[in-house]
């Protein structure tokens, strides 16, 4: 059985680029980067570059490059900087939305057992932030605003640039959580007046494990463990020389052909959406059709459970992920499809097939093919679909 | 988290499926907006379970505890069927992950109220000890569920 990958928003396969830099690196260039000697310095070189290269995929400069484990850490590291650095100046309030990652939502609940105060933004039953609500909620007090470029699960991209602007008018911190973005969407970080953003990079086909912050330049940054002075002395622990080099490899193929990517992954998004919502009855599309990511379908199909669903698509070959309960261990359905104000019975029938540009259009057709037989299998067997049918709910 | 091979082979093939038309005992337990109804038909002759049918809307682990419930019951009689644990349904599944065991709950308690409902349409009063019983709440979800557990 062939496999048809729909899953790129939890991760992507690695471009034969990366690996190849990868390896080189692992084989040939081991040495350690903080090293004097030769071939510790060809490894340094080897990260400069990629900073180098990173950066401007970005509209950053090198130095505001810091690399990381990935988009968990830059979250992490991002919005507790700030919060420090607010609380420093007695501002103890910041604002998020209600459809983040747990990268951010946990560390913002972190901060708020410490004293901070939190406003989340509703983001609507489209899935975007609406700006004059962003406007009315800042405070004196407000030392951070945190709201993620594309949502992971509803791909709905909200108004970074809207808001940079209005965080810079203000004098308040703006980070954005890009993990879902970069890569995938043009960014500079100048012109949307992005003070901090995080990124991974295994969602644009690099490796799993490392990523980065963007910190602009006059922002103090604050490091959070201790050890050596690599990353300028603000992120200890030994150079991870062939993940960067792959980082870089994979960031500047994924920019260059990002026109070109977009134009051809949306299509195909666009094409899988209406087909099904046009072959599967009571069927919801989660989140505004634009501007979304390119590569993200969400639906929600009533009467029948997404794990099951997930599962019988996997038999079929396509791997997705759903956002139902039953997927996650518990009780309740994910926090993002909540946040849109659907109930939890709507909910738990949630799918989302993530494309990128390693998917081609016959795995399309094959989808549209397999899906409809499977939603069909499962509301024959679904007491929920029955009663819906018989005008019961 | 990975299902065992019975479970899978009760997911992909599940046993019973279907609805039943004059049934003599219907049972239906769950909750849509916790993720899992299951319905069960019985159909009883001289107090044997003759056939039996389920739907079921929920994760793979309903469908195959649905599945494997049924399974276990064709054939038997009232008085064993009600015997039915949800631990032996899912001894029998090879296992199920720890969040995954209020599946198993809902299988015994659909049996259950399928009975119920065949004692009743008969005149026969519930013994509470039977039909009074839970889950004991040992399963990880219970606590934040509405329904019994
Ligand atoms: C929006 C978003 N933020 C953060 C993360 C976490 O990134 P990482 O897996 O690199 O820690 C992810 C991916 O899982 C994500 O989609
Ligand atoms: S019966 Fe609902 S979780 Fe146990």
């Amino acid at each position: 059985m062939k496999t048809v990958y729909a899953d790129n928003a939890a991760t992507t396969a690695l471009c034969d680029e990366a690996l190849e830099v990868m390896v080189e690196c692992l084989r040939d260039n081991y040495g350690n980067a903080s090293s004097m000697h030769h071939s510790g310095q060809a490894a340094a070189e080897v990260v400069a570059q990629a900073r180098e290269d990173i950066a401007k995929c970005i509209g950053a400069d090198a130095n505001e490059i810091y690399f990381t484990s990935g988009g968990t850490e830059s979250d992490n590291w991002a919005i507790t900087n700030a919060a420090r650095l607010g609380a420093k100046k007695g501002k103890k309030h910041i604002i998020s939305t209600t459809f983040e990652h747990h990268a951010v939502l946990h560390t913002l609940m972190k901060l708020e057992k410490e004293g901070f105060e939190v406003t989340y933004l509703d983001v609507h039953e489209d899935g975007y932030v609406r700006v004059d609500e962003l406007e009315k909620a800042i405070k004196e007090e407000t030392c951070l605003v945190t709201i993620m470029y594309a949502n992971n699960e509803i791909g709905t991209v909200q108004p970074v640039e809207e808001i940079g602007r209005i965080c810079k008018e203000k004098g308040i911190y703006f980070h954005t959580d890009a993990v879902q973005a970069v890569g995938h969407l043009p960014i500079d970080v100048k012109a949307q007046n992005i003070d901090m953003l995080s990124f991974s990079a295994h969602k644009f086909h690099g490796p799993k494990g490392i990523g980065a912050l963007y910190c602009r330049k006059g922002l103090p940054l604050i490091g959070f463990m201790q050890g050596g002075a690599q990353e300028r002395n603000k992120r200890p622990g030994t150079t991870n020389t062939p993940a960067i080099a792959a980082t870089a490899a994979a960031l500047k193929k994924s920019c260059a052909e990002m026109d070109k990517n977009i134009h051809y992954v949306s299509a195909m998004r666009d094409r899988l959406i209406d087909e099904i919502v046009k072959i599967i009855p009571r069927t919801r599309v989660n989140g505004g059709r634009s501007p979304r990511l390119p590569g993200n379908v969400s639906f929600c199909f009533e009467g029948i459970e997404g794990e099951s669903l997930l599962l019988y698509l996997d038999l079929k070959g396509i791997c997705g992920s759903s956002g139902s309960a039953c997927t996650s261990g518990s009780l309740d359905p994910s926090h993002v499809l909540l946040a849109l104000g659907l109930p939890h019975e709507i909910a738990h029938g949630s799918l989302r097939l993530s494309l990128s540009e390693y998917n081609t259009n016959d795995e399309i057709d094959y989808i549209i093919e397999q899906l409809p037989l499977v939603v069909a299998r499962l509301r024959d067997m679904s007491p929920v679909w029955e009663k819906l049918m018989k005008g019961e709910n | 988290m990975a299902y065992s091979a019975k479970v899978m082979d009760h997911f992909e093939n599940p046993r019973n499926l279907g609805k039943m038309e004059n049934a003599d005992g219907v049972g239906e337990v769950g909750n849509a907006k916790c993720g899992d109804i299951m319905k069960i038909y019985l159909k009883i002759e001289d107090g044997i379970i003759a056939d039996v049918k389920f739907n079921t809307f929920g994760c793979a682990s309903a469908i195959a505890t649905s599945s494997m419930a049924t399974e276990m019951i064709k054939g038997q009689k009232v008085e064993d069927a009600l015997k039915l644990s949800n631990k032996a349904v899912v001894e029998a599944l090879d296992g199920l992950p720890p969040a995954k065991i209020h599946c198993s709950v809902l299988a015994e308690q659909a049996v259950k109220a399928a009975l119920a409902d065949y004692y009743t349409k008969n005149g026969i009063e519930l013994d509470p000890e039977i039909f009074g019983g839970s889950c004991g709440g040992h399963c990880d979800s219970c606590e934040s569920c509405g329904i019994e557990g």
